[in-house]
């Protein structure tokens, strides 16, 4: 690990400006110590934020809000997360294990990095980590990569599991920076790779996540957060799927799907979600709906097996969602 | 992961004719001075034995203070220590292991003001006023702690080297609530890895333990 310094500011005004002048913001540590240990990152200044005021859970209205310190653990088992969006709390108990949940904020969760294995290897391309290196995985192992949204530069997934619900939900996020405050989708927070993967997120030089707000509404209590993966617990998605509806009167009103494990970021499926309105929600709907999940999807070598999988974790998880219903 | 500025001698047994074969040292400090022996030459003191704390430029340094196992601990740090090492290092509490060192295994669990975390993907400086329980905690006057206890009796282990990190975990488990049913301790208990696979040991200790707590 490279020497570094280590700021523990008091304030967010002392934290902006230190991370506006470069510093990195560091909550839990669980990427980022990770990451510094292999030299993948090399700051030179850190700006501990765990002292700032940005814990805690609270009810607006029909909001919840949710502390950017907020630890997974303590928002999954939070009784007003569970009772007004059990989908977030779903989505957090399947990431991780409990050791991290109790450490990783989520703040840094949204922020987190990828898990390819290319991009911890020093001696390989990696544009993400040495722009214009190339990209090792794209010609490599790349069985966990992702199939929509990539770029001949990048294929990494986005690892997060309770971004994928919140973007399912429409959530926002507010960040504060030297400029001053502004709030916008959790979705938006996510770049596309493009020829630019080293920019993973659209937060402005120093600005820092406040705080996240996912709206209520009837969808929130008939969702449900699927998770297919190599093994029953602690590991990556190869896809999962969050899933909201609202059901009125034996009809679909409105469906919310976002899918991960398969995208360069959270993967919202307006397509998907459009041919369900309206619809009985049955069996024979959902997979109609959820053939139009892999449109314009770019499988490579070893993970063609995603373009059959997605649909019917989609399928799955609608049926997960209608049984609350 | 790799202590690659720490690089052993490649020789990790003592030689018969060594005077360290029949001296009083603990396990511990022989293979310190084994394993360091290439290297000692170059490290101050065996407090700077921390494969991260092992740097070429002028270290940053941070004091904190520390409560561990209910003493009080004021300590100089190099910022880039993980409470892994200024546990095993520093203040010479070597039952938390270390196995992988990135937060994949569970060797380095230890409980912070009561929660169950990964030492390893720490810094320590970040740590300011901790309280802290290790596996050199539990014993109380004698008495192992009861899941110590039931590690015993269900043989939770075989090879013993993720065992303190299965019990910190265990104890976090139950403490949350989470060991109603063999399968449910087994999705709790799964940041916590065990090469041996003495898993069924493990989640009858754990639900042992559980019952009578």
């Amino acid at each position: 690990m490279f020497p570094f310094l280590l700021d523990k500011p008091g304030s967010a005004q002392e934290a902006i400006a230190a991370a506006a002048a470069g510093g990195r913001y560091i909550a839990g540590g669980t990427t980022l110590v990770d990451l510094m240990r292999e030299e993948v990152e090399r700051p030179e200044r850190l700006i501990d934020i765990n002292r700032l005021p940005l814990g805690g859970i609270r009810v607006e209205g029909q909001d919840l809000v949710i502390g950017a310190l907020a630890r997974m653990a303590e928002v999954a088992a939070d009784s007003n997360v569970q009772r007004l969006q059990p989908l977030v709390a779903e989505s957090l108990i399947e990431g991780a294990s409990p050791q991290l949940r109790n450490m990783a904020s989520l703040g840094g969760n949204l922020l987190q990095r990828v898990r390819c294995p290319y991009f911890r290897m020093l001696d390989v391309g990696c544009n993400k980590r040495t722009p214009g290196s190339g990209c090792a995985a794209i010609e490599g192992l790349n069985a966990g990569h992702a199939i929509l949204g990539t770029s001949n530069y990048c294929v990494a997934t986005h690892p997060s599991d309770v971004a994928v619900a919140l973007v399912a939900l429409d959530a926002t996020v507010r960040v504060r920076g030297p400029k001053g405050e502004r709030s916008f989708p959790v979705e938006e927070l996510f770049r596309l790779p493009a020829d630019t993967p080293h920019l993973e997120h659209t937060l402005l030089p120093g600005e820092l996540i406040l705080e996240l707000r996912v709206p209520g509404g009837p969808h929130a209590r008939n969702a449900r957060y699927l998770k297919v993966r190599d093994r029953a617990s602690y590991e990556f998605a190869l896809v999962s799927a969050a899933a909201a509806l609202a059901i009125e009167d034996g009809v679909i009103r409105e469906a919310r799907i976002a899918v991960g494990g398969v995208g360069t970021r959270p993967w919202r499926l307006r397509a998907c979600e459009a041919a369900l309105a309206g619809r009985k929600p049955d069996r024979q709907a959902f997979v109609e709906a959820a053939q139009l999940a892999t449109e314009g999807a770019r499988p490579l070598h070893h993970n063609a097996f995603k373009v059959t999988l997605l649909p019917r974790t989609i399928v799955r998880t609608l049926e997960m969602a209608g049984e609350i219903a | 992961m790799t202590n690659r500025h720490l690089t052993p001698s490649g020789k990790a047994g003592m030689d018969e004719s060594s005077p360290l074969a029949s001296s009083p040292l603990s396990r511990r400090a022989v293979l310190q001075l084994a394993g360091g022996a290439a290297s000692l030459a170059a490290i101050p003191s065996g407090d700077a034995l921390s494969a991260d704390a092992v740097g070429t430029e002028a270290l940053p340094v941070g004091s904190i203070r520390l409560i561990v196992n209910g003493e009080s601990k004021e300590l100089e740090l190099d910022t880039r220590q993980s409470l892994l090492d200024v546990l095993r290092e520093t203040l010479d509490l070597p039952g938390t292991k270390k196995g992988c060192n990135q937060g994949a295994c569970g060797a380095c669990t230890i409980l912070v003001d009561g929660r169950r975390i990964v030492s390893c993907l720490t810094l320590a400086s970040m740590y300011d006023g901790a309280d802290i329980q290790t596996i050199e905690g539990l014993e109380k006057n004698g008495e192992l702690h009861p899941l110590q206890q039931a590690f015993v009796a269900h043989e939770g282990l075989q090879c013993g080297f993720c065992t303190p990190g299965q019990i910190m975990s265990g104890i976090g488990c139950i403490a949350e609530g989470h060991a109603g049913s063999p399968e449910e301790i087994q999705f709790w208990m799964s940041g916590n890895i065990c090469r041996c696979g003495a898993y069924p040991g493990i989640v009858e200790a754990v639900a042992d333990a559980a019952r009578r707590t």
